[in-house]
């Protein structure tokens, strides 16, 4: 279960090619001693347990981060360091997650990266902070993670707070601008962890607020069987379904909406795990059709994360927000220490509150934290058209309009 | 508003759609306690590597899908026949060996070789969650209250024939009369003739095929990753409890029972609380008839 760190078994060829090279080293000593040391970076994600896809491809984003800065030069300010991912598996547990971090602190990592859910993030950056590692967390959108007053720790994207705020206003201007036809509105969200339940509460406030009638269910995680929410969703019949959940419960309720032909006016997510995935779309893109989701995107003008798109799916890999998010934050770090010109975890916390940097894939600007929290990030209006999932606001970025209602 | 409405704050077609969907779980419920159901009732091991096993056998699904293009239901007797040798090798040649006759070295083993299979599978078939589409995948019959789809029936159906099957083979074949004089009496079982550790290893590779058909029914319903065997496997360990060790019937009803509680549940009490449902009957069970519905009936 728990992923355990590679070793590495000396075999006698390799000791014959070890000791060449270190003959080389004694007889080209003012060539190679001047090479930098690797600069560790802690990337604790949940690769096993109920969250092991997000983790997993969390993992995948951040380590093509890595790949890219070592093959690019490294930390250059650092003469040319290179980065070496230590891995952790929180094991879908934050307590676990924790205890990678206890050992990432023996290990001596400079920085951290991680821990994809907002639970695990929790314990992640508090036992951080014990040690003084800077955290950046790549995905837990609880706010909670930046209001504690820990300076070590720093977000990239956006908490559920702004997203929320962003997802009602925007939905309401799209509802006005289509002639106000909706009334009624389900939400269906996860109540296992801080996500879903707090989410939920941020929605139906501001859509209460807003005058429309909104009703909430909410569902576990892991969950097998969504027949019961499509009933009281058949019954209750809201012009508009809010799913707030993970990737798989997600398409579930989806797909199961589909076979009991149950049809609102709209899907609309507000941080859905699969309200705009490249993997649902692929796999069943019939029922994702029209979904609307306000979520994590990348900038869709941004050549850097086309790229990276292209070596996701050569790789096999699903273009999902852990990815991007993962990979963002991992150049977030690097970045800051190219700043600090250094591998000290305080010099890297106040390079990072410094940063500026806007060299990235994401439509933020110019990075600038207050609290830990960076300022600039915002969510995008997503939904599944054709083949494509389109951003549909804000204008900015968009790509396309946005369909709504959603055509019979 | 009815009458149910009036007493429940739910219509009455909505509680009968709850109790046709918890009918329908329940048959998934039962399809996987049924191999439970056997490998205890013989070996009298809790088998912590059956969902790990349920896992394998749905990639098997996945990949004969993917790659040769087999309908998952088409694949059933290649599932089956690949499951049984499996767990008749698992437990002839690891199982059997390593615990040496000692019950709880036999459940350590199942567990350490439920870890071991689960951490291959996630390393070989990654974590990515896994769907096969099936043609019928939205075909069903409307009931008013609720949409009956084809796969809903046909696991429905496979419990029912399957729990029947090994019940008359238990019964009227020489080989389930083995089984039971195993099951009941080891020692005087082998005074007899009967070669017990090929008994275990029978009764061990038939409950591995019970789950190689639970994983052809399930697949076209249920996203395939590393974890989807825990989805089932906890839930069967309560059906099989509350049917009793050992019975098929039992583990069919229990599966029915389990699967409605847990349905109604949900929709009284909320998803989440729903599932306490199946602790409280689960707890009462052990209280009230510690050998379950069925466990002193049928072995």
């Amino acid at each position: 279960m728990t992923e355990k760190r590679k070793t590495y078994q000396i075999t006698r060829r390799g000791f014959v090619a070890g000791s060449a090279a270190a003959a080389g080293i004694v007889g080209f000593p003012g060539v190679l001693r001047a090479q930098a040391a690797p600069v560790k970076i802690g990337l604790v994600h949940p690769v096993t347990g109920f969250l092991q896809f997000n983790g997993t491809q969390c993992r995948f984003g951040a380590v093509e981060a890595i790949k890219e800065i070592n093959a690019s030069g490294g930390i250059k300010s650092l003469g040319g360091a290179q980065l070496e991912a230590v891995l952790g598996d929180a094991q879908s547990k934050p307590e676990i997650g924790a205890s990678e971090v206890e050992k990432f602190n023996e290990a001596g990592v400079s920085c951290i990266v991680g821990a994809y859910a907002s639970g695990i993030s929790m314990s992640t950056t508090q036992v951080a902070a014990k040690y003084g590692i800077p955290h950046v967390v790549d995905v837990g959108v609880t706010d909670k993670i930046v209001e504690r007053g820990l300076d070590n720790v720093f977000r990239f994207g956006p908490g559920y707070g702004v997203i929320t705020k962003v997802g009602v206003e925007r939905f309401i201007a799209m509802n006005d601008a289509a002639g106000k036809p909706v009334k009624s509105i389900m939400i269906v969200h996860e109540d296992s962890t801080p996500f879903g339940g707090g989410t939920a509460a941020l929605l139906e406030e501001g859509l209460t607020a807003a005058g429309f009638s909104v009703t909430k269910v909410g569902h576990p995680t892991p969950h097998r069987d969504f027949s019961n929410i499509v009933l009281q969703i058949k019954s209750a019949n809201p012009d508009v379904v809010i799913p707030s959940s993970y990737p798989n419960e997600y398409e579930l309720l989806v797909r199961t909406m589909q076979q009991q032909r149950v049809q609102p006016k709209g899907i609309y997510s507000v941080l859905g795990g699969s309200g705009s995935s490249y993997k649902f779309l692929a796999e069943y893109p019939e029922a994702c059709q029209y979904i609307m989701d306000c979520n994590h995107w990348y900038n869709p003008k941004s050549a850097g994360a086309m790229a990276l798109r292209k070596i996701s799916e050569a790789a096999g890999v699903h273009f999902t927000y852990e990815v991007f998010l993962a990979y963002s934050a991992v150049k977030l770090v690097a970045d800051a220490m190219e700043q600090a010109a250094s591998a000290d975890r305080k010099k890297i916390i106040d390079a990072l509150a410094a940063s500026n940097w806007s060299d990235h894939i994401m439509p933020y600007g110019p990075t600038k934290f207050v609290n830990g929290q960076n300022q600039g990030a915002q969510p995008l209006n997503l939904q599944y058209q054709g083949q494509e999932i389109e951003v549909i606001a804000p204008a900015d970025y968009a790509t396309s309009k946005a369909v709504f209602p959603r055509p019979a | 508003m009815d009458a149910c409405a009036n007493l429940t704050g739910h219509g009455c077609g909505i509680i009968l759609a709850s109790i046709i969907n918890g009918t329908m779980t329940g048959a998934v419920y039962a399809l996987v306690a049924l191999g439970l159901t056997l490998i205890y009732g013989v070996l009298h091991i809790i088998n912590f590597a059956h969902g790990t096993l349920l896992m394998l056998a749905m990639y098997g699904v996945f990949f004969l899908n993917q790659i040769v293009g087999v309908d998952p239901y088409m694949a059933m007797p290649v599932i089956l026949v690949a499951a049984f040798l499996f767990g008749y090798g698992l437990q002839r040649y690891v199982i059997g060996k390593t615990s040496h006759g000692r019950d709880e070295i036999t459940l350590l083993v199942t567990l350490g070789v439920s870890i071991v299979i689960e951490n291959l599978a996630l390393f070989f078939f990654t974590a990515n969650e896994r769907n096969i589409r099936v043609p019928y995948e939205l075909a069903g019959i409307d009931l008013g209250v609720t949409y009956l789809l084809v796969t809903q029936m046909a696991a429905f159906g496979a419990a029912l024939l399957i729990t029947a099957t090994l019940w008359m083979f238990m019964s009227a074949s020489d080989t389930g009369r083995a089984i039971r004089a195993v099951a009941k009496e080891r020692q005087g079982a082998r005074l007899v003739g009967i070669n017990v550790e090929h008994i275990f290893a029978l009764s061990f590779g038939i409950g591995t095929a019970c789950v190689g058909a639970a994983a052809a029914l399930l697949a076209p319903r249920f996203a395939i990753s590393p974890r989807i065997g825990y989805t089932f496997v906890l839930i069967a360990f309560t059906v099989v409890v509350l049917g009793g060790m050992g019975s098929f019937v039992g583990a069919l009803v229990g599966g029915f029972i389990i699967g409605i509680a847990e349905s109604v549940g949900g929709l009284f009490l909320g998803e989440s609380l729903g599932q306490i449902t199946i602790s409280l009957i689960f707890i009462l069970i052990l209280l009230l008839r510690p050998s379950g519905l069925f466990g002193e009936k049928l072995r």
